[in-house]
């Protein structure tokens, strides 16, 4: 939190400085923050409520969004369950490779998304490791459903892990292994113990998953074929309409996204007043080294 | 070391094995093998083609503009929302977070819908010669938009945290603010500073969705390395497409490297003070 102020005149809290520094970061960001917002809810409803509600009904767009929330139900569950697996093992555990195993993880956080829609290409592709398997046995992962739900997964695999590890890590295995020396199950430990004391943390994992599936772009556009009315997800879909010069159905698309971008932040932030996220990597890991070295 | 009690280790660390296993490493096991498969000529020609390479320098130079601004932008933006009270902050504070949570390719169309020449600031900046959409600048507009959480959100903490005794002892000393900021605040900062710095470049290395709108994607001038990749995919060259998809993988994880050794010094400088 904000420190303390002990004498009132710090460094920068002249009248002019503060005025210019408020002033020019908020004229920057309304620009190149806020405007994209205003511009999207104004091309969305520009041709009146009409155009927009017609855009919104039209069957490829209903299909769109059927992808989306398809992919998001599918994958989002799965990321949950190996977010929560893989913190339970890396901070309930010591075991060699330990420190590996984290920075594989983070490994997606930091590749294109186009790496992960090519990689994906490689493996299930026809010209890929298990593409002619698949067809003689036909089965259809990519430009399909499936595809699009690995290239999701691949994309958001650490979005879940990453909330819960600092916070387990900090939390320590005391608790637990008190609950199991009094005889509780591994379960019952595991769900009366330790997901009461993560279940802020994990929901705000879970949530940005959730959006970052929702809208993930280029990933998704290699491995799903566009297929109109088929494999499009509603990124896809306002691709497709923005280069079809239909400027306007593509805003009206993009408005859902937007409107699931704005309930996002502010999950994020109500949940953050409940102590989940904003984790200062950095500071939070200082400390615990400072911890570690002067006790 | 203590024997450890609790249960659980086959079962979680046998799905977190599996999972990274079958989501993460297969498939890039998989195009490391395809790249590799091409012999070292054939893969340097590749990535060595006057486009590969035009595109490598639209790419790299439009991230490094971006993260330029982006050091100052966000830098501000972090010490105006931790230094200043004032009407809306918690607001800013939160739509920081926007450029995480908008879809990439809602960003893009929105992004050229403004800088067009018939839009928003388009129409502001066309009187001036200063054409944003379909050039150059319109790849660093969008870069700037996707990876500007990165350098507020690691600078954030670490102002909040901030020792008030040492500014004063500096103000005691006679310092003024310009030069206790200089010489005081700045190298406090710097090892978080570096780190979103890198984690920002890197965010905008790899960007595809919002920049494809807004490029124009012009061979040579405006088209970045993922949409060459994504191009030669279209076009059914896989190899092509692997070899430069390689490319970009071996920069993520020499980005991921440096990263990590910033974060580690930044660890040790942090805890030394």
């Amino acid at each position: 939190m904000t420190p303390t102020r002990r004498k009132p005149p710090r460094v920068g809290d002249g009248p002019i400085i503060r005025r210019v520094l408020i002033g020019t970061t908020l004229f920057f960001g309304a620009i190149l923050v806020l405007a994209p917002l205003i511009v999207i809810a104004v091309e969305a409803f520009g041709q009146g409520l009409k155009a927009y509600a017609a855009t919104i009904a039209h069957p490829d767009t209903r299909h769109a969004i059927f992808m989306t929330v398809a992919t998001a139900l599918i994958a989002v569950p799965v990321n949950t369950a190996f977010g929560l697996a893989a913190a339970w093992a890396i901070t309930k555990f010591d075991f060699w490779g330990r420190r590996a195993l984290l920075v594989v993880i983070e490994i997606p956080f930091s590749i294109s998304p186009i790496v992960a829609g090519v990689a994906y290409l490689f493996v299930y592709g026809l010209q890929g490791l298990f593409g002619p398997m698949l067809e003689a046995a036909d089965i259809k992962i990519l430009f399909a459903l499936p595809g699009i739900v690995l290239a999701s997964m691949f994309v958001t695999a650490p979005f879940v892990a990453r909330e819960l590890i600092p916070l387990m890590q900090a939390q320590g295995r005391d608790l637990e292994e008190a609950a199991t020396s009094l005889g509780a199950s591994g379960w019952r430990t595991f769900f009366s113990v330790t997901l009461p004391n993560v279940k802020w943390a994990l929901l705000y994992g879970v949530v940005l998953c959730n959006a970052r599936v929702m809208g993930e772009f280029g990933a998704v556009s290699v491995v799903s074929g566009n297929i109109r009315g088929q494999t499009n997800t509603l990124p896809l879909h306002i691709e497709l309409l923005y280069h079809d010069y239909q400027a306007a159905g593509a805003f009206a698309a993009a408005s859902i996204l937007a409107t699931l971008a704005v309930v996002t932040i502010i999950a994020k932030v109500a949940l953050e007043r409940r102590g989940a996220g904003r984790r200062p990597a950095l500071a939070a890991a200082a400390k615990e080294q400072n911890a570690g070295t002067s006790s | 070391m203590k024997r450890n009690v609790l249960p659980g280790l086959p079962l979680s660390l046998g799905i977190t094995l599996f999972y990274v296993g079958l989501i993460v490493v297969l498939p890039l096991a998989a195009l490391v093998f395809k790249a590799a498969s091409l012999g070292p000529a054939e893969y340097w020609a590749i990535v060595s083609s006057p486009r590969a390479v035009a595109s490598y320098r639209v790419t790299v130079l439009s991230a490094l503009v971006a993260t330029a601004f982006n050091l100052v932008f966000g830098l501000a933006l972090a010490w105006v929302l931790v230094r200043y009270r004032f009407p809306g902050r918690r607001i800013v504070d939160a739509i920081v977070d926007l450029p995480f949570a908008l879809p990439t390719a809602v960003a893009g169309i929105a992004l050229t819908t403004l800088f067009a020449s018939n839009g928003w600031f388009g129409s502001l900046l066309a009187p001036l010669g200063i054409k944003v959409a379909y050039t150059p600048l319109g790849i660093m507009v969008a870069m700037c938009f996707t990876s500007l959480p990165f350098i507020v959100r690691t600078v954030q903490p670490v102002l909040e945290d901030l020792d008030p005794a040492l500014e004063e002892a500096a103000q005691s000393l006679g310092g003024s603010d310009s030069a206790i900021f200089v010489r005081v605040i700045l190298p406090l900062l710097m090892p978080a500073l570096l780190a979103g710095l890198s984690l920002s470049f890197a965010r905008s290395l790899g960007e595809f969705g919002a920049i494809i709108f807004i490029a124009g994607n012009q061979p040579m001038e405006t088209e970045i390395t993922a949409l060459l990749a994504f191009i030669r995919l279209e076009e059914y060259d896989y190899q092509a497409a692997a070899a430069i998809a390689s490319v970009l993988l071996i920069t993520a994880f020499l980005m991921l490297a440096a990263t990590n050794l910033l974060q580690a010094r930044a660890l040790r400088y942090t805890a030394r003070s």
